[in-house]
This record gives structure tokens, sequence and C-alpha cells, in this order.
């Protein structure tokens, strides 16, 4: 059984449908990066899987259960958790209470405050500092372990790297690299192709609120995921005819 | 000593403040909703105690027992029905239906209760006036002290509660970003609907001390809702200890004003409030640093 | 250009052009009133140009300008017993209601540099403290006697006749006035620097809208239409009462007519002051289920009709007679071939 089914999707925002139609499905265990550019609609599908922005039509279904109008936090309880773009930690508060407010969700298990330090070594001197004092790379370790205290199933990433030094960048993959080692499910989204590629199982590229090109990490070249990006197989198409 | 005991005096008012203002405090830091009808609940409040000590002979203290828990249960019906609804449709609209509310409570209390002023110091005895002597001017009233007590108790609870407490942990974060938190398995409807239900258990104690300590009528909750508001934001809205200060200063205003014109108490109130909240304005950083030094050294 | 794009930007339809006419054509048939109306009908239609002005010039402050006070109740007593006060020094009574107004508008403008610093909440409650604090201040003028109040004593120079048709041109004038004035204002550029904070504050500023001046003049004309609207009710009931006039009722009327009318709508504010005269007529008399009832409407309309009766035509129909927004016209003959009509700026 999957342990998430994506089923023909659609999802508006007023007037504009940022996401038409989409399907696919993720196994346990697997690592998916979700790539394409600005505006194709990678944000809002990972908005609508985790509750935080209303589907208009199709089905989202987790192991097994229909969850398409469960709210967010009783999808974080069935085991979905979401790092959102920007992070959005509660700057006044501190990464300790932000860390401590994801057992909300009611869901123990390997992942506790002092699990979370030992995955980011870089906030152990932080612990009691408020969330809005750190930095980027802080913020994101923060964000990121604030989603692992739910104890995941499937844990989606928006943008790690975004507005990250290369640096912070590196740590905050250094860390992930433990987590993907772990055997959780991972969706990410990422805008550098070589990262992606690097670290994911699997491939899915949107354009223009649409799956463009799906396949395995291995089978694909550079080149035809570049393609997908910007549309270009299309426009090639119409101009050959 | 006159003005010494008028200070004195002026200071135990201010707990009365901070008491109403509490409620009010809380509701717009928590949900950034100013509740128009924030008086008036606490002048129902009072009436409920009336009600109970008059019909039934129920003490007005073991009123509580049953008042402040109905208010709580108010408190979440209205978030449920009114106040969610309201702040989803912009920040204007919960100012329009609150105050239809308010319009809606004090004239519903007129019809049930008629215009007479009533009070419930008559039901708790003695203790209305019995007070301790500190020289021949100055005496303090019990019941002033045990209102200023509430308010302190009630204040530093709710401040542990909200720094200490899971719920309260929530409550803080969901005042802060109400989207995020639910997708780290927060309900922030149900964070929400609590908080207003706290809030508002907080206004049935200020109706019960205002209903002890003096008069009341079915019109009586726009004066209250104007202290509360007032100071709420001499202290600097959003801030527990400050709506206490805010309390002390309004209520030190109101009585120094008393003194020299017996309109004075009232302007006194208004001017305070409004210098303050001008020397805010336009001397942002210094004023809220000078309130900040009185915040700490209090 | 213009002739070649099919996409025209249009400010009048034929409705609206004869919706005008008709409003024209109304206020002469108004203003020739007293020479056929009875007493009691005069009185009652003052009563009504009153309202009109209470409800647009509210309309104006939160439906334009984004700005709910619930402290108008100040200048509607400060019009008041500032027409009390110049008539006791010797103006003659009539001018005497209109610079009573000019003077309250003229002291709205620094009021204005403070208040417009609050926001939503904090503005609404804020301006009910001015009020306050303005009701106390008159009650320590001697001439006003507290409590006690006074009256327009002047007044009584008029014969009855005389002064129930004088009250009631000035009334009408006002309200002729103010609503032309808002007219021009809101098809004015400063109309569309207007409607542009209504929708969003943030943006307007960002493309260089005067926010505050522009707020500033809306809440000065406001304050001079309200302090005219109680200037006159003084002259319909000769006697001030500073708690009569200062109480906050008179913004719960401004507030039920404006809501259930249609806030942020030109023509709405007029309709509501129309079912707010009929309403009051019906079950004024009931007293306080009456109050309960504007209460419980102003709640409803709140929640679940936020724009109002008019706002609900509009949607569905598209009506509009005093047009101060643009239609959006895209010609139906171009060869774009798709027929669109489209409006913005709404009204």
């Amino acid at each position: 059984m999957n342990l998430l089914a994506v089923d023909a999707l659609d999802v508006r925002h007023g007037l504009l449908q940022a996401v038409r139609a989409v399907s696919f499905n993720i196994e346990r265990g697997e690592t998916i990066a979700l790539v394409g550019a600005n505006g194709a609609g990678k944000t809002t599908l990972l908005r609508a899987i985790a509750g935080a922005h209303a589907a208009t039509g199709g089905r989202v279904s987790f192991n097994g259960a229909d969850v398409t109008h469960m709210p967010a936090h009783s999808r974080v309880a069935q085991g979905i958790a979401l790092v959102p773009e920007g992070r959005r930690l509660f700057a006044k508060m501190s990464v300790e209470e932000n860390l401590m407010l994801a057992r909300a969700a009611g869901r123990p298990g390997a992942w506790t405050i002092d699990a979370v330090m030992e995955a980011f070594p870089n906030l152990k001197a932080r612990r009691n500092a408020r969330a809005g004092t750190l930095s980027g790379g802080e913020q994101q370790a923060t964000a990121i372990g604030r989603a692992l205290m739910t104890n995941p199933e499937l844990l989606m990433l928006d943008e790690v790297s975004l507005g990250l030094s290369p640096l912070a960048v590196d740590r905050v993959y250094a860390s992930l690299q433990t987590l993907l080692n772990s055997g959780t499910t991972i969706v990410l989204v990422e805008q550098d192709l070589t990262r992606a590629l690097r670290v994911a199982g699997r491939v899915i590229c949107m354009l223009e609120g649409r799956i463009a090109l799906e396949g395995k990490a291995a089978d694909l070249t550079r080149e035809q995921v570049t393609q997908a990006y910007f549309g270009l197989n299309k426009t090639g198409a119409g101009a050959a005819a | 000593m006159i003005w010494v005991n008028q200070i004195i005096q002026g200071v135990l008012l201010g707990g009365y403040y901070a008491l109403i203002a509490c409620g009010l405090s809380f509701m717009f830091s928590v949900m950034g909703i100013i509740n128009i009808a924030h008086g008036s609940f606490a002048i129902l409040a009072a009436f409920g105690l009336f009600l109970l000590a008059d019909q039934w002979g129920v003490s007005p203290f073991l009123g509580l027992i049953i008042v402040v828990p109905a208010m709580a249960a108010i408190g979440w019906a209205l978030q449920r029905a009114v106040l969610e609804r309201s702040s989803r449709a912009g920040i204007l609209v919960p100012i329009l239906s609150t105050f239809g509310l308010s319009i809606v409570i004090d004239n519903l209390l007129f019809e049930f209760f008629g215009a007479d002023t009533r009070s419930l110091a008559p039901y708790i005895g003695s203790f209305s006036y019995d007070s301790w002597s500190l020289s021949d001017d100055i005496e303090i009233g019990q019941l002033s002290a045990l209102i200023f007590a509430t308010a302190v108790i009630l204040l530093g609870g709710l401040q542990l509660f909200l720094s200490r407490t899971e719920l309260g942990r929530a409550i803080r974060a969901t005042a802060e970003d109400a989207d995020t938190v639910g997708l780290i398995g927060v309900n922030a409807r149900l964070v929400n609907a609590t908080a207003a239900a706290i809030a508002m258990a907080t206004v049935g104690l200020a109706g019960a001390a205002l209903a002890m300590r003096a008069t009341f009528d079915p019109y009586a909750g726009a004066p209250q809702l104007i202290f509360a508001f007032e100071a709420a934001v001499i202290g600097g809205a959003g801030s527990l200890w400050g709506t206490l200060i805010g309390g002390i200063v309004l209520g030190v205003a109101q009585n120094i004003g008393a003194q020299i014109n017996p309109q004075g108490f009232f302007i006194a109130g208004h001017g305070i409030f409004l210098v303050i909240l001008f020397a805010r304005l336009f001397w942002g950083g210094a004023g809220a640093a000078f309130l900040n030094s009185l915040r700490r050294s209090a | 250009m213009s002739r070649q794009s099919p996409i025209r930007v249009v400010r009048w339809s034929g409705l609206s052009i004869g919706s005008v006419a008709v409003a024209v054509a109304l206020t002469i048939l108004l203003a020739a009133g007293p020479l056929f109306l009875g007493a009691n009908a005069i009185d009652k239609l003052t009563t009504l140009f009153i309202y009109v002005i209470l409800a647009v010039t509210w309309n104006a402050l939160a439906g334009y300008g984004g700005l709910v006070s619930i402290g108008q109740q100040a200048f509607f007593g400060l019009g008041a017993y500032g027409a009390v006060r110049l008539a006791d020094a010797g103006v003659s009574v009539y001018p005497a209601l209109v610079l009573a107004a000019v003077l309250v508008g003229l002291i709205a403008w620094p009021i204005s540099v403070f208040m417009l610093r609050l926001k939503a909440g904090e503005f609404a409650i804020g301006m009910w403290v001015v009020a306050a604090l303005a009701h106390l201040l008159v009650n320590l003028d001697n001439l006003v006697r507290g409590e006690t109040g006074t009256s327009l004593i002047a007044l009584n120079a008029y014969a009855a006749e005389t002064r129930h048709a004088l009250t009631y041109w000035t009334a009408l004038g006002a309200m002729v006035g103010l609503i032309g004035i808002l007219f021009a204002l809101l098809r004015s550029p400063l109309g569309a620097a207007i409607q542009a904070i209504r929708d969003n504050e943030d943006a307007a500023a960002s493309v260089g809208v005067r926010v505050m001046r522009t707020k500033q003049i809306i809440f000065v004309l406001a304050a001079f239409g309200v302090a005219l609207a109680g200037a006159l009710w003084l002259a319909t009931t000769i006697t001030f009462q500073p708690r009569t006039y200062f109480s906050v009722q008179w913004t719960a009327y401004m507030i039920f007519m404006v809501l259930v009318g249609g806030l942020g709508t030109f023509e709405g504010p007029i309709l509501g002051a129309i079912l707010f005269f009929a309403i009051e007529a019906w079950f004024g008399a009931t007293g306080v289920w009456y109050l309960v009832g504007l209460g419980a409407a102003a709640l409803l309309f709140a929640l679940f009709l936020p724009k109002g009766l008019w706002g609900w035509v509009d949607q569905r129909l598209g009506l509009r007679l005093l047009p101060v927004g643009r239609w959006l016209k895209i010609d139906e003959t171009a060869p774009m071939g798709t027929s669109k009509s489209t409006e913005s700026g709404s009204t």
C-alpha cells in the first residue's frame, strides 16, 4: 500500500488554478525531489497535502485513509509534517518552546528535544534563545526539528536552502543525510537541481500546475529535467511542427 | 496627607481597572480582537450574581462558582458564533459585530432588570465597608485590597500559565501565527475558543468586583469598556503586567483629578490616557523605554 | 487610440445618468416642499435629512477611509454646543449652525493628526474616549449648566412655521451639499486614492498615495458633516442636553444605517437612512426591543451581509445609480470576440 496517494488534485488561489489534476503516489521510505520553476505550484501542492490550503477537487489519501477534508492539525496527528517555506518559526518564543509546541500533535516517538539537538548540534547553544534572533541556518534547523518532533511518517520540506549561505545549506543537508539514511519518507522541494538529483530516489518536475516529468533520479539526465523545468520540450515540438 | 490617601486609594482602584482590563488585553493579544461588548459582558456577569443573591440568597462569592464558568462558556460560544466569523471578514468587522452585540446585551438587561441602579454591597455584609486604618486619614478598604490582590494573582497566574503550560504556549503561538500552528498539530480553533473562554472568565471576576465595590445599571458597560481600554493601552496593549501599571496610573490620575475639581475624576482619567497615548505615538522609542523601565522596576 | 482599442473606460451608464437626473429633480421638488407640505411632514423630512447626513458621513469614514469610529457623537455634540455658544455670542442663528460645523471641522484637523495614528479597534474606542472627554469639558461651561442643559432661545425669534421651513431648507441644503461634495470627491483623483486605501492601505502607499493626508480629509469632512447634523438636530429640538447629544446611540444609529444599507457603497447609506427612518417610525415606540433589534440587525449584517442591502443588489445586478467608480467595457463587436463587462474602483 502506498503511504501517500494524490489523485487528480486541484487547488486554487482565488481565480488562479495553482495545481491542476495532479496525481502521484509515494511509497514508504522513498525520497522524492519536487522541482519546478517559481510559480509552478510546488508550494501550493505541499500545503494542500498538509491541509494548510483547501483542495477544490481530487483526493489525498494517507495510509489508505482519505484525508482530503481533514484540517491540518489532524493530518499532523496522522503523521504528515511540512516544514513550510520561509520557515515560519514563532519568533517571540525560544527554540525549545518552538520544539515543545509540536508535542500537541500527540505523536511520541524517537524524536525528542534532545534527539533534535543531537541531529542539529548548532542548536545546542541556542536552546533558550528567541527564534527571531537565530541565524538563517539555525532557524532552518529549528523548523526541521519542530516538524520532526511530531515524529512524522511523511516529512515534506519546502525550499530548505532558500536564503541560506552555501555553508549553511551544506550543514542543513549534512543533518538531513542522517534523516535520509534512517528511512523516513521525504518530499523535498529544492531549486538546486544537482543537489536534488543527488539526494532523491525519484524526481517529480512541475510546470504550470501540472506534473511535466516524473521518474527515477538514476534514469533521468540533468538535461531532461531542465527541459521539463522550463517547458522546453513542448515549445521545441511546436517549433519542429 | 489627603494627597497620600488619594494616591493610595487610586492605586487600589487601579487594581479594579487592571482586573477589568485583563480580559480585554488578553483577547487583544491572543486574537487581535478588541471586544467592544467587553464592558457589557462584565455587567451581564454582575446581573447574574445579583439575580443569584436577590432571588435565591446565594452569596456573591459563592455565586462566582456558577457565574465564572458560565462566562467562560459564553466566551467559548462568542468565539465560535461571532468572533471567528468576524475576524475572517477583515479587521473592521469584529468592531462592528461586537458593537452590535453590546447594544443587544445592554438593552436586554434593561428589559429584564429595568433602569434601577444595583449593587452587590448589601449581600456581602460589612465586608463592603470594613477597612484597616493606617492613620487618621488613611484607611484601606478590605474589599479594595481583596480586588487588588485578585488582580495581581490573576495577572501573575495568567503570565505563568502562558509561559509554563502546553496550552499557554499554544495560545502564544496561535497569537503569533495562527496559520502555522496547524502544521505542527495545534488546533487553532480550539485554542482560540479556549482563550476566549479564559478572557470571559476574567470578565466574570471583574463584573463581580465592580458590583461589590460600586453600583451598576444595564448601561454601565460602556464606561467599563473605556476604563479597561485605557488601562490596557496605558500599560502597553497586550502586556499583562503593563496592564496592572496602566490600571494604577489611571486610578491615581482619576483620584488626583477628583481632588482638584468635582468633575476632575473622569477628565483626568481620559486626559492621562490621551497624553500617554500621544507621548508614545510621537516619541515612540523614548516613551516605550520609559514605560519599560517602569515595568521592570515594578 | 481609444477608437482602435476594444476596451473603453466608462464612468456613466444610461441608467446612472437617468438616476442623477431624477436625483436633481427630486431635490428641486423637495426644495419646494414647504410650499405644499404640512408642518408634520416638514419635520419628519428634516429628521430624515439629518439621518442621511449621519449615514453618508459615517460611511465616508468607515466605508471609504477604513476608519471605524465609535465616537462620532463627539462632533454631533460639539456641533450643537458650538451653535449654542455662537448664538449666545450674538451670531444670527442659521449662520451659526453652519459656522459651528465649520469650527468643529477645524478642531477635527488637529484631532485627526493624533487619532489617525491608531489602528482599527484602538481608533474605534480612542474616538469614544474623545467623545467622553468632549462631553465632560462641555459640561464645565457655565452656559450649559452641566447635564441640565440649555436651549437655543434665539430660535424663538422666528414664527414656528418660518422656523420649521428654514430648518428644513438648511437640512436639505446640508444633505445635498454633503452628498454632492462626496460624489465629486470620490470621482476626483483623490477618490481613486480613497478607494485604493480602502482596498489595500499598504499597496496604496506603495504606489504613492498619501494615505495619511487622504484619511485626514475624510476624517475632517465626516466631522464637519456630523457637527452640522448635530447643529440641525438642535434647531429641530431647541433644547441642548449634553447627555443626549454626546450619547453613543448616535453612532449606533450611524452604524445600523450604514451596515444595513451597504458599507462602502455610495447609494447604500442613503437607503439605510430611509430604512432606519421607517423602522423608527414603526417600531420606535416599542422602546427597548426596538434598540435590541437595531443591535441585532447590525450584528447579523456585519456577520452575514457585510456589504449591506445595496452591496447585495449591486453584486447581483451591477446597479449603479450614482457611479463613483469606472466600468471597464470590452467592445462586443471587436475582433477579440468575447464580450465582457467588468468594473474597477467600484462604489
